[in-house]
């Protein structure tokens, strides 16, 4: 389909003053978005300004003329991948904030480079897709794209045109999630203890109630400290196995630290 | 699509969707006010109407004091939170905690803009309909307002500083990206029968069945995913008070909680608003009242819309008035393995169903169609070998675990005890390793077995 160049006009003069004026407001505030996400250390903060530059991109869709896109990525970028995201760095830990301390060597000039690699690749792609090779404009208008609706119009491309490289993509996908699940995957030892199984079994072993918590007196700190029976004497199912296993001195003896001070303060 | 416009065109109630952005501005204002004032309005209504009829449920009174009947009893608990004390913890993360309640009020509003409640009117000269605005891809606009939403709880959870908000916002994280394919699976099978997105035209659409005969799976799993959705009970996992004290908004207070109260009342309104636009005809009267012209026309459908969305809000309160919490691992279960392989099964048949539908012409075979398949599937069914069955395995909990290590490459056994330090075994093994797990019982010389007292 070739165009001619008075089309190519009327599509350069078809922007209107709403659409300057989103352009103009999304735009820096999109730009600004990305760089504050390079820049802060926080990883939740990347992520939210990560957030905003997603957003002012499905506004300008948004503008464009095509919302499906728009809603798209919101709900899909915004909505489910950035809230892996943030699930994900909260499981991590809340205060981590990454170090700077490069540990590829020439990290950054590789990602500069590849970065502007990229771009001219995003380019070039656009603009033979824009422009056919005698410098005519091959792009048609929005008219005639969205002639049967926005919708319509991309389900038919992504279904016809395009319907190998949406099947390769989705076969890509399901290989990194089949993936993700085979390094995930830990075998079972021993079945899985339903419900009803687990509270037989509590009750079975005499000790149907919760554990008594750990004993932290004024002197001690420490959770490794185990509580006082009414009789003085300790109880020992009052630290967790894995504190008396691991921790040495506290935990121990008979008489410890804490009991001594208390006595002490008294 | 096309039969939908044509009747649109045809249809004096009915406008294209090109018409909504090309009214008069003061119109655009007035519909947006009234938006906002009644959501507003619901909210105050709905938090007194859940006590009122919780309260029922539990043979109380509930609130009666305030206002007639006791329903300005919101109106008192809102003055009440704004003149609170605004605490900020010293630990949160000041902007992002002043930011999230915000964050999930404003996306709520917005997804009402295109939930239709009413036909076609005349409002001062102008022909236009009882809607703020529609897209073609309009309940795309309510899911992406949704998922913009749940930021904010999970950013109250995280910028809290505070371990049980944080939990609160880790389950919401998870909660939402479970449950919001399941609800987009439902939404799916809907599509294939309005033939479209947009709000309006799938109203449009079900003038003569409602979508809820028509589909009733989609019908449940949607009801079942948007309790997810909007953390009502069984499904309030992020503010279980039982565990997590309130679960994402623990520590705000003051107007930044009446925030987030607004918004998951306005979100429960919204939803059952959706659900009725999506599944019960809209504004449409139901059966014998849409023969009735007054009842059926101007401005009257207004009530039919605000009954029905009542009617889904009752049965919100009533779910959280009879059923208790579930747990959160069943939770997820339920989510990934029951709603997420039946919405998929399911839009598979719809959508074989409404392929033969419209393009074979004869009747007779589509039922031989039917029929064969449904044949084919039980033969499948009956010829299949019945599987093993495998109690043995399941009693043998004390099978040989070295047995598991494959290739022969010394791998430790994936239940092993952490054995006693030297160091505490140096002290005479007064302390010692885990207690009594799964490994204590096949039998391994355990330091557990020395005497603890030295």
């Amino acid at each position: 389909m070739s165009g001619d160049p008075a089309l190519a006009e009327a599509v350069l003069a078809a922007t209107t003053t709403g659409e300057a004026i989103t352009f103009w407001v999304l735009g820096p505030l999109a730009v600004i978005a990305a760089t504050m996400m390079v820049l802060s250390r926080n990883a939740v903060h990347a992520a939210l300004f990560l957030a905003g530059v997603m957003l002012s991109l499905a506004g300008l869709y948004a503008a464009q003329d095509a919302p499906f896109l728009a809603a798209v990525q919101v709900i899909v970028y915004t909505g489910a991948i950035l809230m892996l995201f943030l699930f994900v760095l909260m499981l991590v830990g809340v205060d981590s904030s990454d170090s700077l301390v490069e540990t590829l060597r020439g990290q950054r000039v590789a990602a500069f480079v590849v970065g502007l690699g990229f771009a001219a690749l995003l380019m070039g792609t656009i603009a033979s897709a824009v422009v056919s090779d005698d410098g005519t404009v091959r792009a048609v208008g929005l008219e005639q794209v969205n002639e049967e609706g926005n919708v319509v119009g991309i389900a038919r491309l992504l279904f016809t045109d395009y319907l190998f490289a949406f099947e390769l993509t989705s076969a890509l996908l399901i290989t990194a999630a089949l993936g993700a699940m085979v390094l995930a995957h830990k075998e079972r030892t021993e079945p899985k203890l339903t419900q009803r199984e687990m509270s037989r079994r509590r009750f079975a072993s005499g000790h149907p109630f919760p554990l008594p918590g750990p004993g932290v007196f004024a002197g001690t700190n420490s959770t490794a400290t185990r509580a006082l029976l009414p009789d003085g004497s300790e109880a020992e199912d009052s630290v967790s196995p894995i504190l008396q296993a691991t921790s040495g001195e506290r935990a121990e003896g008979p008489a410890s630290e804490g009991t001594q001070s208390v006595e002490r303060s008294s | 699509m096309r039969v939908v416009e044509v009747l649109a065109q045809e249809d004096p109630t009915r406008l294209p969707l090109t018409s909504f952005g090309n009214e008069p501005f003061w119109l655009t204002i007035a519909k947006a006010l009234f938006v906002f004032v009644l959501l507003v309005l619901m909210t105050l209504f709905t938090i007194v109407f859940e006590r009122k009829v919780v309260a029922r449920m539990q043979q109380r009174s509930g609130p009666n004091r305030v206002g007639p009947g006791g329903w300005g009893q919101s109106l008192a608990d809102g003055l009440k939170l704004a003149f609170k004390e605004d605490i900020i913890p010293a630990l949160a993360d000041r902007p992002v905690y002043l930011l999230a309640p915000v964050l999930s009020a404003v996306p709520a509003f917005l997804a009402f803009s295109v939930i239709p409640f009413g036909p076609a009117v005349d409002i001062g000269g102008t022909r236009t309909a009882l809607q703020l605005t529609d897209l073609p891809i309009g309940v795309l606009w309510v899911l992406a307002c949704a998922s913009l939403g749940v930021f904010g709880i999970v950013l109250a959870g995280w910028s809290s500083g505070s371990t049980y908000p944080l939990l609160g916002g880790l389950r919401s994280a998870a909660q939402v990206i479970s449950y919001e394919i399941a609800m987009a699976l439902a939404l799916v099978a809907v599509f294939l029968y309005a033939g479209s997105l947009s709000t309006s035209e799938i109203v449009a659409a079900q003038e003569s069945r409602w979508f809820v005969i028509t589909l009733p799976v989609s019908f449940v799993i949607y009801v079942i995913a948007i309790t997810g959705e909007t953390n009502r009970a069984p499904f309030d996992l992020p503010e279980a008070e039982s565990e997590l004290v309130g679960g994402f908004h623990t520590e705000y207070t003051s107007l930044k909680f009446a925030m987030f109260f607004l918004a998951e009342y306005i979100n429960i309104v919204t939803v059952s608003a959706l659900a009725t636009t999506l599944f019960f005809g809209g504004w449409q009267a139901p059966f014998p009242f849409s023969r009735v012209d007054l009842l059926s026309e101007g401005f009257f459908p207004i009530v039919w819309f605000l009954a029905k969305t009542l009617v889904f809000i009752f049965f919100f309160v009533w779910l959280r008035g009879v059923l208790p919490r579930m747990r959160y691992d069943a939770f997820m279960r339920f989510g990934w393995k029951v709603l997420v392989p039946a919405g998929l099964v399911w839009i598979l048949l719809v959508a074989t169903i409404r392929t033969v539908t419209l393009e074979v012409e004869d009747r007779s075979t589509i039922l031989l169609l039917g029929g064969g398949l449904l044949a084919a599937v039980l033969l499948v069914f009956f010829l299949l070998p019945e599987p093993a069955p495998d109690s043995e395995e399941r009693s043998g909990a004390g099978t040989d675990l070295t047995a598991r290590s494959e290739g022969g490459f010394p791998t430790p056994p994936l239940d092993l005890v952490v054995p006693a330090t030297p160091r505490s075994l140096a002290r005479g093994g007064a302390v010692t390793a885990a207690a009594p797990g799964p490994g204590g019982s096949h039998g391994e010389p355990s330091v557990l077995d020395t005497p603890t007292e030295t």
